[in-house]
């Protein structure tokens, strides 16, 4: 995080080493930080690290953190994530990291050492197939077989992870490769005649469903991640103001909208609250925007299609439309250019929309509170920290979680107003992206507030991490609602396997106060209800510490409301009312 | 239902892999794959043969073009084509099978293109039904082996696959 960054790179064009250009094209790119870890393969690139000053290596501690906080950097700030890992174990420990960031579109451009070109093919030490093995989870990837190729093949794969619907392309680079010599230029641009994205979406169609949301009698407006990484936030709030239709975001569509605002419905889905697993079930015409119907979202297909609406689908992948559910009026492009263009339309129109029995309806289904708790003076709830994190940072905090309960508390009880400021990862589901998140949030702004929600099962899948934020002085704030069980998976023991809880409860935990003091951070246990804003105001006020805080929890909280596998997502199951479905 | 789908993508190590791979990993039915480089060495085209529902096929289509590999993707089931598979069958031709084996090889207009002391090797193009219905028609008992290529699809007319 010093001052190295964004010097302009040299311009000469004499023969350099493949190592060399790697640097210089991130250096082109404008690439502020790589997360790595050297090894035998790219020692050539290491070696160029050394000597260049262009931008800044994080060193972490396990590739998988790598990738994990470069992903997190380019969802905080919009730029492609850049990891570097050696062959073999390196390249396979970054797997994960790929894995994720695919399933959650996020760009990111992933460098892999390979053995020499003539040992490829031979079981070299620290070999593996590395276009091979990832290629299911890539957008796209490459191996690098000539140093001359190294220039075009980097401008490639920044081209192709940041456009259309982003994602992560891996780069592998044989050694010899790295050390070969040529000349370089980097391309100014990229001519692919296999890939053209589209951006602009079809007129005739962005008319028509201008028209369609006009005539609605129950709208219901769904955004996703795909809004989120499209920028269309404000364009949206644009249109749902406009129109004064209720919002709902999917879990990576949070901070889509303003979660304070009181056109929003909440978060829908699996965990999503009442209202808006309600109202998008028995909406006349619901806009999807950049979100993808998936399983967690919508529940039973057949369920959510046996009701009769008209469904309009902004995505800039077309695959993404028609996949699960039948859409009515499809528009492949960009989020943010169609919004504008339907705002632009509705600008002209100056719509009278009425929709107050729809909102009646809606503030009927609020009371509900499914996403209610039961407040104790004797033992810390989950949803209150979470409840009082954001009051204590004002709502404006990076908060990373890892995968479980407490995130899906997270998700409901913190309320985000902005996007790019929930972190998580939504598609893959993976435990132990909290830290490096975490890690990824600080380097992109370094004096915001990072906190990561996590559990005492997930932040043990990274936890050696607290060495890399001892060593780069980052002052994320861990917030561990430890209840000394795999809460969700518990959850689902007690209600689908009848209590029995089998390998779900976490034994032998380490004292994490100690371990986080043994790094060099501050460690805090807090065990009281009464306790817990206090903590929190003291943590957030040591702006340059790392500051990992241990809430000792309710073992059994249950998170609601809850849309079993398989049900349709009108049949929640409520607080405190289980078994009396809706 | 099944459907015939021609694809030209880059002539590049791995796209061939990328296409199988999509294939098995969204469980998409494959029941013959084709590729060869085309007059143009860049690229390659391939005719895959797939069956599923019309809501799977759009998928399948969809998914295809996001490889980034893949240049062009068209249904020839969309228009009129025609498609064309080579078979090569070793079959018995000593005692009863001599004569029986020449004379449904004629009328299928098939050719013998190798002869040894008891058996033929006959061949024999034409549609994926065509090749079927020889086997079918032919004494089971007298084949030896045999070797399809798969379909090569191309659309009738005007319909053109070209970048």
């Amino acid at each position: 995080m010093d001052s190295k960054a964004n010097l302009p790179a040299e311009t000469s064009t004499k023969s350099i080493s493949g190592a060399e250009i790697v640097i210089r094209c991130l250096n082109e790119e404008k690439v502020k930080f790589v997360f790595g870890y050297p090894g035998g393969a790219v020692l050539h690139i290491y070696d160029a690290i050394y000597k260049q000053n262009g931008f800044k290596h994080i060193l972490v501690r396990h590739e998988q953190a790598a990738v994990h906080a470069a992903d997190a950097f380019s969802r905080a700030t919009g730029e492609v994530g850049v990891a570097l890992v050696t062959s073999g174990p390196g390249a396979t420990n970054a797997i994960t990291g790929i894995a994720t960031a695919y399933m959650d579109s996020i760009p990111l451009v992933v460098i892999s050492g390979q053995v020499p070109v003539p040992a490829i093919g031979m079981d070299a030490f620290q070999e593996v197939d590395m276009v091979g093995i990832t290629r299911p989870c890539v957008k796209h990837n490459f191996l690098v077989k000539d140093v001359k190729d190294i220039a075009s093949t980097m401008k490639k794969a920044f081209y192709i992870a940041r456009t259309g619907r982003p994602g992560p392309v891996v780069v592998d680079i044989p050694k010899d490769i790295t050390a070969h010599l040529t000349d370089f230029a980097y391309p100014k641009t990229v001519e692919m005649r296999s890939y053209s994205p589209v951006v602009k979406g079809h007129s005739g169609q962005i008319k028509k469903a201008v028209k369609m949301l006009l005539e609605a009698k129950r709208p219901m407006i769904y955004t996703g991640g795909g809004l989120v990484l499209g920028d269309g936030a404000e364009e949206l709030i644009k249109l749902a103001r406009a129109l004064n239709y209720p919002v709902t975001n999917t879990l990576m569509g949070l901070g889509g909208f303003p979660a304070t605002d009181k056109q929003f419905v909440g978060m829908l889905g699996m965990h999503g609250t009442y209202e808006a697993n309600m109202a998008m079930q028995n909406c006349d015409v619901l806009l999807a925007v950049g979100a993808r119907f998936d399983d967690r979202v919508i529940g039973n297909p057949a369920h959510f299609g046996g009701v009769k609406r008209t469904i309009i689908h902004i995505d800039v992948d077309p695959s993404s439309i028609s996949k699960r559910v039948k859409v009515d009026v499809p528009i492949v492009g960009h989020v943010q250019s169609v919004l504008a263009e339907m705002n632009e339309i509705l600008a002209q129109e100056k719509p009278q929309t009425n929709i107050s029995d729809w909102w009646k309806q809606i503030g009927e289904w609020r009371l509900v509170h499914g996403g209610r708790y039961e407040q104790s003076s004797t033992i810390i709830k989950p949803q209150y920290v979470i409840e009082k994190l954001w009051e204590v940072t004002k709502g404006d905090a990076y908060v990373t979680s890892d995968v479980g309960q407490h995130q899906m508390w997270a998700a409901q009880y913190y309320k985000f107003d902005k996007p790019r400021r929930w972190i998580n990862s939504g598609g893959l589901g993976t435990m132990g992206v909290g830290l490096p998140y975490a890690m990824g949030c600080q380097f992109a702004d370094k004096n915001a507030q990072v906190a990561c929600v996590t559990g005492e099962g997930s932040i043990q899948m990274n936890i050696q991490e607290l060495s890399t934020c001892a060593q780069y002085h980052l002052p994320i704030k861990v917030i561990l609602l430890n209840n000394r069980y795999l809460g969700m998976v518990r959850q689902w023991q007690e209600f689908f396997y009848e209590d029995r809880y089998s390998e779900s409860y976490m034994d032998s935990l380490p004292d994490f106060v100690k371990l986080a003091e043994s790094y060099g951070h501050i460690g805090m246990q807090i065990t009281q209800p009464s306790d817990v804003e206090g903590a929190l105001i003291e943590a957030f006020a040591k702006k340059d510490k790392f500051v990992f805080m241990d809430f000792i929890t309710e073992q059994k909280e249950n998170v609601f409301p809850m849309v079993e596998n398989g049900k349709g997502l009108s049949e929640m199951e409520l607080p405190k009312a289980k078994g009396a479905k809706q | 239902m099944k459907h015939i789908i021609s694809l030209l993508m880059e002539n590049e190590a791995g796209a061939l892999s990328r296409v199988a791979g999509l294939f098995s990993a969204r469980g998409y039915n494959i029941e013959s794959l084709t590729v060869a480089i085309t007059e143009d060495p860049t690229l390659s085209r391939m005719t895959l043969v797939t069956t599923g529902s019309e809501d799977v096929i759009e998928q399948i289509i969809k998914q295809l073009n996001k490889l980034i590999d893949v240049v062009k993707v068209l249904d020839l089931n969309d228009g009129k084509h025609i498609e064309r598979e080579l078979m090569l069958v070793k079959v018995k031709a000593s005692g009863v099978f001599k004569d029986e084996m020449k004379r449904m090889c004629d009328i299928f207009r098939g050719r013998i293109i190798d002869v040894a002391d008891n058996s033929y090797t006959i061949e024999l193009t034409g549609s994926c039904s065509k090749l079927d219905a020889f086997i079918e028609a032919i004494d089971k008992t007298a084949i030896l082996e045999t070797v399809r290529t798969g379909a090569s699809g191309i659309g009738r007319g005007d319909r053109i696959l070209k970048v």
